[in-house]
């Protein structure tokens, strides 16, 4: 077992903030016979881009894929405004307005790009336009009748982000948006988490790219052995930088 | 009257209507078991018996309630594809998880069932449907004479296969239909239900065994084995377009359909294996099938 850091209990009555729209409590999970998640506790508030932050195979996927559904052997408590979400299925979870962009991506290939685009049905108003999509990814406007395997991986991580926006999801999952990606996609990628965020939207992101994840998120947490053992805000990063470092191993 | 390597051409063009006639049934049929195959990686050997009920489900309207054949046309696919999405949703849905030959053999069983209850409710004897009135006789071409009906099978068959391959490539539909064939994990964090997406799969590609059934109706004799042979053809068919793939399926059906006719004029011996002959070519050559993808 880790020990838990004082930093996690030091303020107990944040943690249960009435203004959290995510808040998960004791969350475990299982793949198959193996058991994965084992105490995943933590919040995130309208407006704020928190990450999950851990090392390889420490459970921060999964703590996703648990909270989208796709993680069906799962306890624990995720509430997502006034909705318990554990027993609920993928195709609910996505009703209520989350959106999910996976470490895969999840781009269809023998579907094209505006196939793509339009496949995730509408389950609010307020998303993005479609040329407002164009407008913040130009490079697919170019491509709308490839076929989604014929894209590079930079082209299929807007994709898969872009069609989420068209939802009128107003909070994602985001997960390791910049791997695998080139230096000036990566640049690209950054720059459209950060107007999301000025749009309001709510994000809860998966990052192995720490340097990434510092300049964007308001708040981080640590996972390790599918527990959340440390959480810092954005500003106590200078100070607590070599302990970071030591839990991930950078 | 000309002549093509000593073969009268009435024999000729009337062997190439006759294949394309049984290749309308093979695209129909292949059809639907592409549909089912490419969701819900089922072979669904019930397709034969299925194309059984849905001849013998119109017989039953007319004989018992005389209901007409072009009601018949649209009733007996819909009652047969909501037998169809009761078998999913009762026994086809538990085998999910597991390996496909559990629901091979399931659909086996249920070919031997269905034509069971149907032989001893009707016995073996073959039972008449008449053409209907509109589409009885036929027109002289000239150089072959074409009765209606006939032409309409074929045309109607292009029809649906038309349609359906309109339906999933072209339509929002058939994308999501696409999409969870190849992730359905994905698409149901879209909020899509795919569970319901793969029972109607199911139902519409049954419908489609019905519809060859009602079109069969007619022409063929209807008894509870009408299916036996045609669905191995079908199998044969499917193989070599490709599981899963719906172009295939429409293409190759007509196309074995015609090869099939032809090879009964030029040599007559071969014709009830030249399916096959070409079906093992195209597994020694390129096993996905000619339109299959590289698995």
């Amino acid at each position: 077992m880790t020990p838990m850091s004082d930093n996690l209990l030091k303020d107990p009555s944040e943690a249960v903030a009435t203004d959290a729209l995510l808040n998960i409590s004791g969350l475990q999970g299982w793949y198959g016979e193996s058991h994965v998640l084992h105490n995943i506790n933590l919040t995130v508030k309208k407006g704020e881009l928190v990450t999950l932050l851990g090392r390889n195979g420490a459970g921060k996927t999964t703590t996703l894929k648990a909270i989208m559904g796709l993680l069906k052997a799962r306890s624990g408590s995720i509430k997502f405004g006034d909705a318990e979400l554990i027993n609920k299925p993928a195709r609910e979870i996505a009703r209520l307005g989350i959106g999910y962009v996976p470490d895969s991506r999840g781009i269809f290939g023998s579907l094209s790009v505006m196939e793509n685009l339009l496949l995730p049905p509408k389950i609010a108003d307020g998303g993005f336009e479609l040329s407002a999509i164009y407008e913040l990814f130009p490079n697919l406007k170019e491509r709308l009748d490839s076929y989604g395997n014929k894209l590079s991986g930079g082209e299929q991580q807007m994709l898969s982000i872009a069609r989420i926006l068209r939802t009128g999801a107003r909070f994602i999952l985001l997960d390791e948006p910049t791997e695998g990606l080139a230096p000036v996609i990566i640049q690209q990628i950054g720059h459209t988490v950060r107007r999301l965020k000025a749009a309001g939207y709510t994000i809860l992101m998966v990052e192995q790219n720490f340097h990434f994840a510092r300049k964007l998120a308001d708040r981080h947490y640590i996972v390790q052995e599918g527990q959340v053992v440390d959480e810092f805000h954005n500003n106590e990063i200078e100070a607590n930088l070599e302990k970071i470092q030591g839990y991930l191993g950078i | 009257m000309f002549e093509l390597l000593g073969i009268p051409p009435q024999a000729l063009f009337g062997q190439v209507l006759l294949g394309l006639i049984n290749g309308s049934f093979y695209a129909v049929l292949s059809l639907g078991l592409a549909v089912i195959f490419g969701l819900l990686n089922i072979i669904n050997f019930a397709h034969g018996a299925l194309y059984m009920m849905g001849a013998f489900v119109s017989w039953i309207l007319l004989k018992f309630l005389g209901v007409p054949f072009w009601f018949a046309l649209a009733l007996s696919p819909l009652i047969v594809g909501a037998c169809g999405v009761l078998i999913e949703r009762t026994m086809l849905r538990p085998l999910h998880e597991l390996d496909h030959l559990y629901s091979l053999l399931l659909t086996f069983g249920l070919t031997l069932v269905i034509t069971g209850v149907f032989q001893y409710s009707y016995g073996v004897s073959g039972k008449p449907y008449p053409i209907p009135d509109i589409l009885s006789g036929g027109v002289n071409l000239g150089f072959m004479y074409l009765p209606k009906y006939r032409a309409f099978i074929i045309v109607m068959s292009m029809l649906i296969c038309f349609s359906t391959w309109f339906l999933i490539e072209k339509t929002r539909l058939g994308a999501y239909l696409r999409a969870a064939t190849e992730n359905p994990e994905m698409v149901s964090a879209f909020g899509i239900n795919v569970p319901i997406l793969v029972t109607l799969t199911y139902g519409f590609g049954v419908a489609l065994a019905a519809f060859a059934g009602v079109l069969a109706a007619p022409i063929y004799s209807v008894n509870p084995v009408m299916g036996n042979d045609l669905i191995i053809v079908v199998f044969a068919v499917i193989v070599i377009g490709g599981m899963g793939s719906i172009l295939g399926a429409i293409i190759s059906g007509f196309s074995l359909g015609l090869v099939e006719g032809l090879t009964k004029v030029f040599y007559p011996e071969a014709s009830t294996t030249i399916i096959f002959i070409i079906m093992a070519l195209v597994l020694l050559f390129k096993p996905s099938g000619i339109f299959g993808r590289e698995a």
